[in-house]
């Protein structure tokens, strides 16, 4: 319980904490300690058990079919960085109190600073992967709100913008890093994955795991070459970078190499990449720190640098190293995050943070001065303070990596000159800022001390430099020791925390850097015009453009592909549709199977000769409107016969009536539409279209050629044993429709049933005219309804009504069922209506289809439904066989309910789309023109 | 026998997907409807094609198979749903446009066509 508590307590202050907002800033910042506290509290506890070695797991499901666990972990590594984050935060919510100004959005301030430090928390405690990963994502997106907190400077927004695309870009490298560990592993929880080292670093996945890996932790943590995006998140307030870019967001990176460490360090791989990423990032950041103007540009290159030299230390892969790694994390948090908030004081005090302007503060405020320069003094490495200690050790593993040749001075080189830039930096922030004659047109003049409990979090931060520095062993010992332990999971070898260690190697290498560094400083000038002659890259600019571009790229090429037309998606569907298709295709080849050809009879060929002609015709005579409906419907007629011709009576059926639906409906369409089609594409394109026509017409016949010609196997044998038995009807296809696969059918007409309710709609407020007179000119028919038509249609009525009762009853059995005979009497309807008009059919014929399209699906679901009643699953049907005096023996069915819901459905939906269609003359009738409904 | 029923569909393919890309509604939806005759004669040629057998039990010593046609029943009853859709919906941009182009409103002045690539041509 404690762990998740510990991580669940800063959101929950991040909710409650904006309600204190009314009170003023003492009550906000008091109220977003108390989950801090608390939570150090809980863990406090659990020190005895982790000194020992001992680890602590948390476990809750949450989606354990993903591997998904909320599980959480504590041991020495957690525990250190989970110290770190509420310590420093607490430091950081007393700081902020008087940082920020009294008219700024302090709620919003504090409730993500609490956000941040929860997922922080998260980062730290998971245990699962996947979870830890969700938490990373989150300190990325609230780091990016936190330096857009100032959201009015374009500045602060673009500098949140590139830490966002970086860091957020290393997120999705790690989450495939991440996924693959899993997939090698069999578990996301960290104690398999640790476990699970040896299997790791030989799976053939390794290489790519790690890149991914690491590119995820470089991001996070300012790596060369993805450093910039620290040192222009530096328009955050300065807490915040004091918070996140000093002590927390950016030791994510480090966290995670040293988390993982036994997981993955221990190859060439491993070496080659983390260290020389380090090294370059060490050297770069230390020689650029020296050249920034800006306090905090200092700061943010020197912590660029000491991330890199942490990332080395890990690169290094000796357990010395590892230890020494774990140390520098320490000591860095603490003297940058009072650096940076020492740099907070003096902007605030002086409204500037320009080491041009800023000379000789001693003089004004001695106190912050001190602070600061003790701070200062050990990032430079200073004997008798914590940056010396670890700085140490690094210079000692650097001699000690076994590389081949003359590469072997390459380390302690780099640390070397790396040691002599940070000094000469470090004196440049004490001495330009606090001596240095006089300052410069400052904005606020003259600069005082800050309040007095601005200065306490960078007192305690500077008291634990010294006594970590002084008392290593007392002070700092035991905790080191158990996260050292803890990122080694394994033995600690034996290392001295003493102040001195002799006289040595290391401490030559550290008395060169020191006095090195403070000569490159009395001879910064040709350092400074040195570095003037190179062109600065600005990083920012850089970034835009490229953003620039790519989103420009995406405009052009998304409206090239959308440009509003509906013709252009629809040749772009059919072409990649085709080149989808295609490769299988070519595989398969102009391929006849081993079925081998039939011979073929006239009939048959006589009838296929048709079908194509009409098709053909269709689209030769497309300007033509009505004749290419004509031949439509003679290429529908055809099919109908193919159904026929190939053993398929109800598909025949189906077709021939919804053929004499189709026609009537484009008919009463084609009233209202233009009877021809103007020529509107240039030649080229209609070249093209042929092409596109020819290619998938082409494609269609090799592929029904190919699966025609080949052996099959058929699931139908089941359909065809079991029809008669459990579905208690010899038609199989109706027993399919209505009983197998019974679910399918109700959802088509639903779907049906949708399509004519959206057609009602459409059609419901339309305003359309009917034209005077056809295409041709001619005005319409006086005798809209000739009496012949109307005399032989009325008695059709009934007779086709006994028809389709007829069909639907046989329909389980023989040829027949609710589809056909929906639609034969549909047609019979439909039949009246053209006959005699809309004015006289409605006024016979008094029902609403809504109601009966309604009650079919009704009818159907209910049906299904019924077989709960029974504890059978949806839509079981059963069936007996009744008889009757004079009828005989007969069967019923539940599954002829189910089908007279078909029955309903489709009379409805074809009768309400019709209807609805044909409306739309009654509204223009004119007397001169009589009924012209059905006239086209 | 196989060879000309594979043209046929390739027929009514290439005839519906030339008329599927033409500038008006209703050559389109004449050639929607070609399109769904020819997959629905490709689904049902799933089944094979059986001369002079039934998918009804008791009734032939040769049986077909009844499940592609039980699926392209369906289909055709769908395939009519859509048509009268997609007819309709033509009907309202009529309505709506006073034109029967297949993009609808070309040339708006809110929304220009910036590249002139519109397939008015």
């Amino acid at each position: 319980m404690t762990l998740s508590l510990v991580v669940l307590l800063p959101f929950i202050g991040a909710i409650a904490a904006p309600l204190f907002a009314q009170a003023g800033r003492t009550a906000i910042a008091i109220a977003s300690t108390v989950p801090a506290v608390v939570a150090l509290a809980a863990l406090f506890p659990h020190w005895k058990t982790l000194a020992a070695g001992d680890v602590l797991v948390q476990t809750y499901e949450w989606l354990p079919s993903l591997g998904l666990s909320l599980s959480f972990r504590l041991d020495g590594l957690s525990l250190l960085f989970a110290l770190l984050i509420l310590i420093i935060g607490i430091l950081i919510i007393l700081y902020a109190r008087y940082y920020l100004k009294k008219h700024e959005n302090v709620a919003k301030f504090y409730s993500l600073l609490l956000l941040f430090m929860g997922s922080m928390l998260g980062i730290v405690l998971s245990s699962n992967l996947i979870l830890m990963l969700i938490f990373w994502e989150l300190t990325s997106l609230v780091s990016f709100l936190l330096i857009s907190f100032w959201n009015h400077k374009k500045d602060a927004r673009r500098g949140a913008r590139m830490a966002l695309a970086v860091t957020g870009g290393g997120g999705l490298a790690l989450l495939a890093g991440v996924l693959l560990l899993g997939h090698i592993v069999g578990s996301f929880e960290l104690d398999a994955v640790l476990a699970a080292g040896d299997q790791i670093k030989a799976h053939a996945l390794y290489p790519i795991t790690l890149t991914l890996v690491l590119l995820g932790a470089f991001t996070k943590s300012a790596q060369f070459p993805f450093h910039f995006w620290l040192p222009h998140a530096m328009q955050a307030p300065t807490p915040v970078s004091a918070y996140l870019h000093s002590a927390t967001m950016v030791k994510a990176g480090v966290f995670l190499l040293a988390r993982l460490y036994p997981a993955l360090a221990g190859t060439d791989q491993w070496f080659y990449m983390v260290s020389f990423t380090g090294m370059a990032t060490l050297l770069l950041g230390a020689y650029v720190a020296l050249f920034k103007h800006d306090l905090k540009g200092l700061l943010a290159h020197s912590t660029v640098s000491h991330l890199g030299l942490i990332t080395l230390l890990f690169g290094m892969g000796t357990e010395l190293a590892a230890v020494a790694a774990v140390f520098h994390i320490i000591n860095h948090a603490t003297f940058k995050a009072s650096l940076f908030m020492a740099a907070g004081i003096i902007d605030h005090e002086t409204g500037t943070r320009d080491m041009r302007q800023i000379n000789g503060l001693w003089r004004y405020m001695p106190h912050t001065a001190t602070l600061a320069m003790v701070a200062a003094s050990s990032m430079a490495g200073v004997p008798l303070l914590n940056g010396f200690l670890s700085k140490e050790m690094f210079f000692a593993e650097s001699l000690e990596l076994n590389l081949p040749g003359l590469w072997a001075y390459l380390p302690p080189v780099v640390a070397t000159l790396a040691g002599i830039f940070a000094v000469a930096y470090s004196a440049r922030f004490i001495h330009d800022v606090f001596f240095n004659g006089k300052p410069v047109n400052l904005p606020i003049y003259p600069p005082s001390e800050p309040p007095r409990y601005m200065k306490i979090p960078v007192e305690i931060l500077v008291f634990a430099c010294v006594m970590v520095g002084m008392f290593p062993a007392f002070s700092v010992g035991p905790l080191l020791y158990a996260a050292a332990a803890a990122t080694l999971a394994g033995p600690v070898p034996d290392y001295q925390l003493a102040i001195l260690h002799g006289f040595n190697l290391p401490l030559m290498m550290s008395f060169l850097a020191f006095f090195g560094g403070l000569a490159m400083y009395t001879q910064r000038q040709r350092f400074f015009d040195f570095h003037a002659r190179f062109r600065e890259i600005d990083e920012k600019a850089v970034f835009e453009a490229v953003v620039a571009y790519l989103a420009d790229f995406a405009e052009r090429l998304t409206a090239r592909l959308e440009n509003g037309s509906l013709q252009r998606y629809a040749m772009l569907l059919v072409v990649t549709a085709g080149t989808v298709a295609f490769l299988p295709l070519v595989d398969l080849g102009i391929s006849i199977g081993a079925e081998g050809l039939s011979p073929i009879d006239v009939p048959t060929a006589v009838g296929a000769l048709v079908l194509v002609g009409c098709a053909l015709a269709t689209v030769a005579m497309h300007r033509e409107r009505l004749y290419s409906l004509i031949l439509l419907s003679v290429v529908g007629l055809m099919v109908a016969m193919t159904f026929a011709r190939f053993s398929a009576p109800d598909l025949a059926l189906t077709q021939l009536s919804v053929e004499v639906v189709t026609v009537v409906l484009l008919m009463l369409a084609l009233y209202y539409l233009p009877s021809w089609t103007p020529i509107e594409a240039s030649g080229v394109r209609r070249w093209r279209d042929t092409a596109i026509a020819l290619a998938a017409g082409i494609g269609m016949t090799l592929l029904t050629l190919a699966m025609l010609t080949r052996p099959f196997t058929s699931i139908s044998e089941f359909f065809l044993a079991n029809s008669k038995s459990g579905g208690g009807g010899t038609n199989v296809v109706n027993v399919i429709l209505v009983d197998f696969r019974g679910f399918d059918t109700l959802g088509e007409i639903t779907v049906l049933a949708i399509a004519a309710l959206g057609i009602y709609a459409m059609l419901r407020e339309i305003k359309l005219a009917p034209p005077s007179s056809d295409g041709l000119g001619n005005p319409w028919s006086v005798d809209a309804h000739p009496t012949m038509l109307k005399q032989v249609s009325r008695p059709l009525l009934p007779l086709a009504i006994m028809v389709s009762v007829y069909i639907f009853l046989r329909g389980h059995n023989v040829p027949g069922g609710g589809f056909i005979a929906g639609l034969i009497t549909s047609i019979a309807l439909i039949l009246q209506y053209i006959a005699s008009g809309m004015a006289w059919t409605q006024h016979r014929m008094r029902f609403r289809y809504q109601p009966m399209l309604a009650l079919g699906v009704l009818i159907a679901t209910l049906t299904g439904i019924g077989s709960y009643a029974f504890d059978y699953p949806f839509l079981t049907s059963s069936f007996a066989y009744v008889t009757l005096p004079v009828v005989g023996k007969f069967e019923v069915a539940t599954a002829m309910i189910f089908d007279m819901g078909v029955y309903l459905t489709v009379i409805g939906a074809t009768l309400l789309l019709m209807v609805s269609l044909g409306r739309l003359s009654m509204k223009f009738d004119q007397p001169n023109r009589g009924n012209a409904q059905g006239g086209a | 026998m196989e060879l000309v029923f594979a043209i046929t569909i390739g027929a009514l393919t290439g005839s519906g997907v030339y008329l599927l890309l033409r500038a008006r509604t209703f050559p389109v939806v004449v050639g929607l409807t070609l399109l769904s005759y020819g997959v629905n004669l490709f689904l049902f040629s799933t089944g094979r094609l059986v001369t002079g057998g039934q998918p009804i039990i008791g009734s032939t010593g040769t049986y077909t198979d009844p499940l592609p046609q039980a699926l392209v029943l369906t289909a055709i009853v769908i395939g009519f749903a859509m048509t009268a859709f997609v007819v309709v919906l033509s009907l309202r941009s009529q309505a709506d446009t006073g034109d029967d182009h297949v993009d609808g409103l070309r040339e708006s002045p809110e929304n220009p066509d910036k590249n002139g690539q519109g397939a008015s041509q």
